[in-house]
């Protein structure tokens, strides 16, 4: 395959979890941001949007005052901004029609149909001053599904050769990044000690964390108790049947990468370092991780995380 | 591309494809005309809303330039297949492919013993100091002598037996896309009629070119040829098709960014390492191919792949400088041509044509300025060209010094009368102009014309401008065997 | 005259590159009045050179290097004996009929200083034109320094450190695209009055100051004499201190490297002199 091909590939996939990522996002923010105060609102529930979507610089050199209006705005519609749902699926997009000869037509369908709503929408929306849910609504709604048919169809109609893997690279990649920006933003709620102060208004910010990696049937099917932020954690991070924990994350990739080293019957670092990664979070046990810092390992890991994405693109993308 | 060719004439009476022009329908047309009868207008338009969609989803789109919003936009589709009988389709085969012969061998000679020129057939300088001519293939000769692999021919209809070649594309030509697509959604679209006719199948086009492609492969090259499809990018207008076409063939779709020479031989880049190229269909331009032989600012090329061409590594298709074979000045000459290399004559017609560089044909040319369209011979794009019955006494004067100051850079053609087909348009069912594009492939084996082609149609009525970034559209073209 | 010629070129990649690819014509051919005593290219490093003639029958390499690359250095050298002629070139390679070169390239496309030029130029048959053309475009846009513009310093090595010595600066690549479009110049008028012109890409020694350098001229086709040149830059017909290398439509014809990728940077040196 194509080295430019295999690059389109793995962007197109990640631009897709990416875009579905910044939906979910702006959904539970909204959520939190209607609660009153009393039930754990603390009004900065859009800057904290703009953190786990990474897009908070980027925000600031535009805006002054992060609520509601500007963030949604941003979010959705900006079109310079690399986490908007605008921008990700453009790119998205430009990235399947570079490759439309290596995806089925119903993925390429998937993509560009979706495409075309958002910009009717952003049309539609432009001439309002205020943006509201309802108004926005729709581009979310086709975000999601867009996410959903192409990750299906990708699934269901791909053959299992490279192209398919380099997909899943990138769904995973993305996957984990996120799910790790989601722990790097709310690492505070979910700390042991926090259970004492907390009450109602951390059990809103923690049913939001599992709703943001659409875990809150899993968490009572896996642990079967009431929410504890430390479970929360580790449901996220250490537990394999959870398919956005970075321990899944890292299965995939390595099982993935190990696929395109046996088909092109070489590996190389990406293969090592994937599965060192996935050693670690395989040995790991919550209580290590609480014990030697869960903000440290949360860092540690989004670096380490970039690294296989240069590995990777090293080995594979830029030939 | 058919240009402005004779717009004035709508006056004149056209022969309809349906019709004959007398109002009777012609044999091939019973059962078109029995659906057009049978189909009230809000299911045709329900229809044509359908095609719509099915091109929109499948992304069948072309680029236009400089208009940010509209920056891809439907090429018209009229659900209106265009039929054509098969024993008129032989004839027009038949021609094409002497055509395309004769233009092979005028390209091996021109760039190899120059016979033509020594026999005095065609005036030197028309091929010297040609820009589509390439002094660096001189003395070069292309894998079994086929320098055009792919050609598209534009021919025009204008009776019941009489087609004339306006038009030799022999560089890029495009549209392909369109002729498999449209039989596509036309057979989605309306099985019944499809079912109701016997057509001659298009699909197996992209099977006979990868085989086309194979067989000029270089001897260096392995086993089993490795083609590639070299694209100038996905902002090109044309992109859709090269990577349709890319899909369909099996094959990667390349930029130049992909390709590297080594040691004069063409790579692409690929995430197992560099993957040898043997056959490379090219749809960029020869200025752009090399930059260090072109045009050295390209970015859409492969620095050295003449080279790699030169040593015997690489069969580029089209060759370089078939651009020579295509031009209007050279079109004039395609009569001559056909009988210098074949010793036949022309089975498809040229328009006639004046070349005002011969005194008569100059003489004839001014006295009839009100009834002809002169063009200059390198001018391209409508550029430098006078449409006669259009034109005002006064330009008609201007271009009459022109033409007297340097009456080789002119020649005049009569306005034809393009023939109409039946078409779905705003007011109803309506004769609309119609051109045919028809694709010849020629490989190591022999020529072949897959039956059919793109027919364009001027969607506006009495306007013969059927070029699409006119709002020309496309219909579907159907071989049937006689009804 | 027997002249001995050293052509150095160096180019630097940062980043290193992979592979490089490109052409040369770095090689004069003997004719009438030149012989190619003797000759030779060489290339540092690596690589894999191939000679042909390319399409004018001009004496092409093409280079192809892989592996990474930082630096890549050639030289051509060699001796030529060199005849006085008028400027009269004969039993060349000659590939086509002269009139190829009366067709336009991008780089001879005629504007209207040009035209005007060629409007101005006065003679009665092809030969005074020419000569008139020479010195119109002298007269028009005549160097302050003729003949300095491809001169060169005889050491390289010295010319960086030694700002005192007056010796004939090496010319920028400002001079070269002066001399390049003079000679374009005259193509284009030449063939505005209907005369086939070509681009000549070769070595000159001045007679007087003794610099030499890498140059540019043209040569005219006359019927009946065949092809002669003219030097605009010095305005003179070439004599036995021209040597002349390539010939083409324009000055990427005659080009004596092209490259790619681009280099960041590209230090020719070249070295002209007199033999006894």
């Amino acid at each position: 395959m194509l080295s430019r091909t295999a690059d389109n590939i793995y962007w197109l996939a990640r631009y897709v979890e990416r875009a579905e990522f910044t939906a979910r996002i702006i959904d539970i923010t909204s959520r939190l941001a209607a609660l009153p105060k009393a039930y754990g609102g603390t009004g900065v529930e859009w800057e904290s949007a703009l953190l786990a979507v990474d897009a908070h610089d980027a925000f600031k050199e535009k805006h002054d005052v992060a609520d509601e209006q500007t963030v949604l705005r941003f979010l959705v519609f900006d079109p310079d901004n690399p986490s908007s749902i605008r921008y990700c699926v453009e790119r998205a997009r430009t990235n399947a029609r570079a490759v439309r000869t290596a995806l089925t037509s119903d993925m390429w369908q998937a993509i560009n149909s979706s495409w075309i709503e958002i910009r009717n929408i952003e049309r539609a929306v432009a001439p309002f001053e205020r943006m509201s849910r309802d108004r926005i609504d729709p581009a979310l709604d086709a975000v999601k599904s867009m996410s959903r048919d192409f990750d299906g169809l990708a699934y269901r109609s791909m053959l299992r050769n490279d192209a398919y893997w380099f997909n899943r690279l990138g769904l995973y990649m993305e996957r984990s990044d996120n799910t790790a920006r989601i722990l790097d933003v709310k690492y505070h709620v979910l700390l042991p000690e926090t259970e004492s102060v907390g009450g109602s208004l951390d059990y809103f910010q923690w049913t939001s964390i599992l709703r943001a990696v659409s875990a809150l049937t899993a968490y009572n099917w896996v642990y079967r108790q009431s929410i504890k932020p430390w479970l929360v954690a580790d449901l996220l991070i250490l537990r394999k049947e959870m398919p956005r924990s970075l321990v899944s994350c890292y299965d995939n990739l390595s099982r993935f990468l190990d696929d395109i080293a046996r088909a092109y019957g070489a590996q190389g670092p990406a293969q090592r370092h994937a599965r060192a990664m996935l050693l670690r979070l395989e040995s790991a046990t919550i209580e290590d991780l609480f014990r030697s810092g869960l903000h440290e390992f949360v860092t540690e890991f989004i670096d380490d995380n970039n690294r296989l994405g240069v590995l990777l693109a090293e080995q594979y993308l830029l030939n | 591309m058919l240009g402005r060719l004779g717009e004035a004439m709508v006056e004149k009476s056209f022969w309809d494809e349906m019709t004959g022009g007398a109002g009777d329908i012609r044999a091939v047309y019973a059962r078109i005309d029995q659906w057009l009868r049978d189909t009230p207008p809000d299911i045709l338009a329900a229809r044509r809303s359908q095609a719509e969609l099915l091109f929109r989803r499948i992304g069948i789109t072309f680029a236009v330039y400089g208009s940010a919003d509209a920056a891809e936009r439907l090429i018209p589709f009229d659900i209106i297949p265009r039929v054509i009988a098969q024993k008129e389709w032989h004839l027009l085969e038949e021609g094409l492919i002497q055509r395309v012969k004769a233009i092979n061998a005028f390209l091996t000679d021109i760039y190899g013993p120059r016979e033509i020129l020594r026999a005095g057939i065609i005036p030197a300088d028309l091929v010297f100091q040609n820009p589509a001519f390439r002094p660096e293939m001189a003395g070069r000769r292309a894998p079994h002598d086929i320098w055009v692999h792919i050609a598209g021919i534009d021919v025009v209809r204008t009776d019941e037996n009489e087609f004339y070649v306006l038009e030799d594309n022999a560089r890029t030509p495009s549209g392909v896309s369109y002729m498999l697509e449209n039989r596509d959604v036309m057979m989605r679209l309306l099985p019944d009629l499809f079912a109701a006719h016997r057509i001659a199948p298009v699909e197996n086009y992209t099977d006979l070119l990868l085989k086309c492609l194979r067989s000029v492969a270089p001897p260096t090259a392995s086993g089993e040829p490795s083609v590639a499809l070299l694209t100038p990018g996905q902002f090109n207008s044309a992109y859709y098709e090269h990577s349709f076409l890319a899909d369909r063939l099996g094959v990667e779709l390349v930029e130049g960014s992909d390709l590297f020479v080594r040691d004069d031989v063409l790579y692409m880049r690929t995430t197992q390492g560099p993957k040898r190229v043997d056959v490379l269909y090219r749809r960029i331009d020869d200025d752009y191919l090399d930059p260090l032989v072109f045009r050295p600012d390209s970015v859409l090329g492969v620095p050295g792949i003449l080279n790699a061409c030169n040593a015997g590594n690489l069969t580029l298709s089209n060759a370089v400088g078939t651009g020579v074979a295509d031009d209007k000045a050279m079109y004039t000459y395609m009569p001559e041509i056909v009988r210098f290399y074949l010793g036949q004559e022309a089975i498809l017609k040229n328009a006639p044509t004046w070349r005002c560089r011969d005194a008569d044909s100059l003489k004839y040319v001014l006295e009839h300025l009100h009834e002809l369209v002169v063009k200059e011979v390198n001018g391209s794009g409508g550029y430098g060209m006078l449409v006669g019955p259009h034109a005002t006494k006064e330009e008609r004067e201007r271009f009459r010094e022109k033409l007297l100051a340097d009456p080789a850079n002119y020649i005049a053609q009569p306005t034809l009368s393009l023939s109409t087909c039946p078409a779905f348009v705003e007011e109803g069912i309506a004769p609309r102009h119609v051109d045919l594009r028809p694709f010849v492939l020629t490989g190591a084996n022999g020529s072949r014309v897959v039956p059919g082609g793109l027919t364009r149609v001027a969607m506006r009525k009495g306007s013969l401008v059927v070029n699409s970034s006119q709002g020309g559209g496309t219909k579907d073209t159907w071989i049937i065997e006689d009804a | 005259m027997r002249i001995h010629i050293r052509h150095e070129i160096a180019h630097t990649f940062e980043p290193p590159v992979r592979f490089l690819n490109a052409t040369l014509r770095l090689t004069p051919r003997s004719h009438e009045s030149q012989h190619i005593a003797r000759w030779r290219v060489e290339i540092d490093g690596d690589s894999r050179i191939r000679a042909f003639d390319d399409g004018f029958g001009n004496c092409m390499h093409t280079l192809s290097m892989s592996g990474q690359t930082e630096t890549l250095r050639l030289f051509a050298e060699g001796v030529v004996d060199t005849f006085d002629a008028a400027g009269i070139v004969r039993a060349t390679v000659e590939r086509f009929p002269p009139e190829l070169f009366l067709r336009e390239t991008a780089l001879t496309s005629p504007d209207d200083r040009q035209r005007a030029l060629a409007a101005k130029i006065e003679g009665e048959n092809r030969i005074e034109r020419l000569h008139a053309l020479l010195l119109l475009l002298s007269d028009d846009e005549k160097p302050e320094e003729p003949a300095q513009e491809q001169t060169q310093a005889k050491e390289p090595a010295a010319q960086k450190q030694s700002q005192e010595v007056p010796a004939p600066k090496a010319p920028t690549k400002e001079d070269k695209n002066k001399v390049k479009a003079l000679v374009h110049d005259f193509i284009v008028c030449a063939r505005l009055v209907g005369a086939p012109a070509r681009f000549v890409s070769g070595y000159h020694l001045h007679p007087k100051t003794q610099a030499g350098g890498f140059h540019f001229w043209a040569e005219a086709h006359v019927e009946g004499v065949g092809w002669i040149g003219f030097d605009p830059a010095n305005a003179i017909c070439p004599h036995e201190s021209h040597v002349r290398m390539a010939v083409g439509l324009d000055a990427l014809d005659a080009t004596c490297m092209r490259i790619a990728p681009s280099p960041q940077t590209e230090i020719e040196t070249v070295d002209v002199r007199r033999q006894s």
